[in-house]
């Protein structure tokens, strides 16, 4: 098994006939991924390389049966694009576009959870979702993953950052680790889906067995995946936060250091992680190689 | 991006909250002619983005020509907290009855706009949330809804302001809640809201900051681009495009990705060393790219040596190498180079910078490792 997504899922690409969307949307089939549909109101009845091109997501899902869609579409038109979405009917909904005004993802955040309270939105401004050797959704290179063997360990990733998914992806795979689900959360003020979701997803998916978080400075999502790694995981979590060193970032004046109350720190959120009983990792391969100790100890 | 007062107040204008007449100089002449037109008295305010003004003599008030020359001769140029200030906002005098405390910005956690307001303000706000939490009245606000007249008139009955205040208040905190969703901005901060004797209520200071990614719906707020504070290397890089932060170390750091670029500079801290800076890169590592990175590290005298940590995705490793090789061959570098490439193809990646390698120019396979030798190498 895997998490939110795997070899039955049906996908259709908003965006698909720009140059982003057609590019992944055919690394992405390639891959194995079912890469039924796209989706542009001005080229309804194209195809591209094969994949029909739909004027809207309802267009889309009610000819192909998706239950995904992937928004490739630049940022002005993503609030538009994530409304169409689960207005269209799919349940998952992985936005990598970046650039997305942090008022357009409050406001779609809290629309899609009081309107289409069954859809789940990954993004924006992520690398997207891997379950290795079943379906690969966004933009991460498909063959840095090693796919789990049945019956051995595997592990899920989370992440708010896209290199340093690869990077750990990539540290497992050169150890021979195979992956259940990667998903990368994306670095913006208002994700989608959260640390919390993807470690409950984690904690109930039978096939997986431990979890690797990378998390970043600001904001406190790390300190509220550690809440829950404390009071509801079961299995070994190994985390890893960058920006130890970073200079404070975006200064969100007084106002934004209030809402943080002395949160937001990578120091904070590794004794945060490390209370919880997470393993943290000072570098992605030390986390990586703590990750080897837990699948051997497990194993 | 943040704002300068002077933009904050005229971009609050622009949503009817009342702000002080005033006009924003950047010479000693200029600043009496304003105050002339404005009428006195006035208060000579330095504009830097940085607290403390008033501490430092940044802020003065001036009753006639002869003071307000006086004033605006000190305090352009002057240097507040490392910002030197080349701007100077004047604006007529306020009376002040009482000073209040109101802003909004997105709560992270809840995921809701977060409103505060206090009876508390002129003052550091971060003192008054340790020292006295329920000070500061809180609202949380649906970004769906919006803030109504009803939530505003209890939220404003919750701080406990004067009653006197009580209309304005509402009417301001309505306007601010608007400037703030209909200008896409991260933080509207006021501090002091000022009750005048005469009942009126004022935004006496404005603190801005606007979110860069909504540019698309604000085309002017590329202005505010141009006056963003910037140090000279931050600058060159924001020419060329690059996400750079200079820092105060020597190692110089380039890296594909802001994950991977933190996760760079930490681990040359690790080791013992110090960073010049944090440059993501994203997620190419053309020719291009690679060559106005190098340009803009090895512009910086304090660099000793240059760390490139690169990891291929999409992108195989040859063609960041490629990349490498070329743009090594347009930029003069004194430095010595480490580069560790890893991910997609590295190996033939690293096949083709081999014939390159020398003593100034070296390959790890570790992060930790092309850490250590990045920082043995600028021999501190």
């Amino acid at each position: 098994m895997a998490i939110f997504v795997d070899e039955a899922t049906k996908v259709v690409y908003q965006g698909l006939t720009g140059s982003q969307g057609r590019f992944y949307g055919l690394l992405n089939r390639e891959y194995g991924t079912h890469v039924v549909a796209g989706t542009n109101p001005r080229k309804a009845g194209s195809d591209v390389e094969g994949i029909p091109v739909y004027a809207s997501v309802a267009d889309a899902a009610e000819a192909t049966g998706a239950t995904a869609s992937c928004i490739f579409i630049p940022a002005p038109g993503v609030r538009d694009a994530v409304i169409e979405a689960a207005d269209g009917g799919v349940t998952f909904i992985v936005c990598i576009t970046e650039g997305v005004p942090a008022h357009d993802e409050a406001w779609f955040y809290n629309k899609l959870r009081r309107d289409f309270p069954n859809v789940r939105l990954l993004g924006p401004n992520c690398p997207g979702i891997i379950s290795p050797g079943k379906a690969n959704i966004g933009i991460t290179a498909g063959h840095i993953a090693k796919a789990p063997v049945p019956g051995e360990i595997a592990v899920g990733i989370v992440s708010r950052s896209g290199t340093l998914t690869y990077q750990a992806l990539y540290e497992l795979k050169l150890n021979d680790i195979g992956v259940s689900t990667c998903v990368g959360i994306g670095g913006d003020p208002v994700p989608g889906t959260s640390f919390i979701d993807c470690l409950e997803a984690f904690e109930a998916d039978p096939d997986t067995h431990a979890v690797m978080m990378i998390g970043e400075i600001g904001g406190s999502a790390e300190e509220e995946a550690a809440e829950y790694i404390a009071s509801k995981m079961t299995k070994p979590v190994v985390a890893y936060v960058a920006g130890v060193t970073a200079p404070p970032g975006k200064k969100m004046g007084h106002a934004g250091a209030i809402v943080s109350g002395g949160k937001g720190t990578a120091h904070a959120k590794m004794d945060a992680l490390r209370d919880a009983g997470a393993r943290v990792g000072l570098n992605p391969t030390e986390a990586g190689q703590l990750m080897v100790e837990v699948v051997r100890d497990l194993g | 991006m943040d704002l300068f007062e002077y933009q904050g107040k005229q971009f609050f204008a622009r949503y009817g909250i009342p702000v002080s007449p005033g006009e924003a100089v950047t010479t000693v002449d200029d600043a009496v002619a304003a105050a002339d037109r404005i009428g006195y008295p006035v208060v000579v305010k330095a504009q830097v983005q940085v607290g403390g003004r008033g501490k430092a003599g940044g802020i003065k008030l001036a009753n006639d020509a002869e003071e307000t020359r006086a004033h605006a001769g000190a305090i352009l140029g002057m240097d507040i907290k490392g910002h030197t200030v080349e701007i100077l906002w004047i604006e007529r005098a306020s009376d002040i009855a009482e000073e209040y405390y109101a802003s909004f910005t997105l709560d992270r956690s809840a995921k809701k706009h977060l409103g505060m307001l206090s009876a508390r303000g002129g003052i550091d706000i971060e003192a008054v949330a340790a020292e006295d939490p329920d000070a500061i009245a809180k609202i949380w606000v649906d970004p769906v809804d919006g803030l109504t007249e009803e939530q505003a008139k209890s939220w404003v009955a919750a701080a406990r302001l004067n009653p006197r205040a009580t209309d304005g208040a509402v009417d301001i905190v309505l306007k601010l809640y608007n400037a703030y969703v209909e200008g896409d901005a991260d933080l509207v901060e006021i501090n002091p809201l000022i009750l005048k004797p005469t009942g009126e209520v004022h935004a006496l200071d404005a603190k801005v900051t606007l979110d860069g990614n909504s540019e698309f719906r604000h085309p002017d707020y590329a202005a505010y681009d141009a006056t963003q504070v910037r140090d000279e290397r931050e600058q060159a890089a924001h020419e060329k495009g690059l996400q750079y932060v200079g820092l105060d170390g020597y190692v110089g750091v380039i890296a594909n990705g802001a994950g991977l670029a933190m996760s760079t500079v930490d681990i040359v801290n690790q080791v013992g060393g110090e960073p010049s800076n944090f440059l993501d890169i994203g997620g190419g590592a053309s020719a291009e790219v690679m060559t106005g990175a190098l340009e803009v590290i090895t512009h910086d005298p304090s660099v000793r040596s240059i760390f490139i940590n690169i990891f291929g995705g999409i992108t195989k490793g040859e063609e960041v190498a490629n990349g490498i090789v070329a743009a090594l061959g347009r930029v003069d570098i004194a430095q010595p180079i480490v580069i560790r490439l890893d991910g997609t193809n590295a190996d033939l990646g690293r096949e083709i910078l081999r014939p390159h390698l020398s003593d100034k120019l070296q390959m790890q396979p570790t992060m930790v490792d092309a850490a250590r030798t990045a920082v043995a190498l600028a021999g501190k």
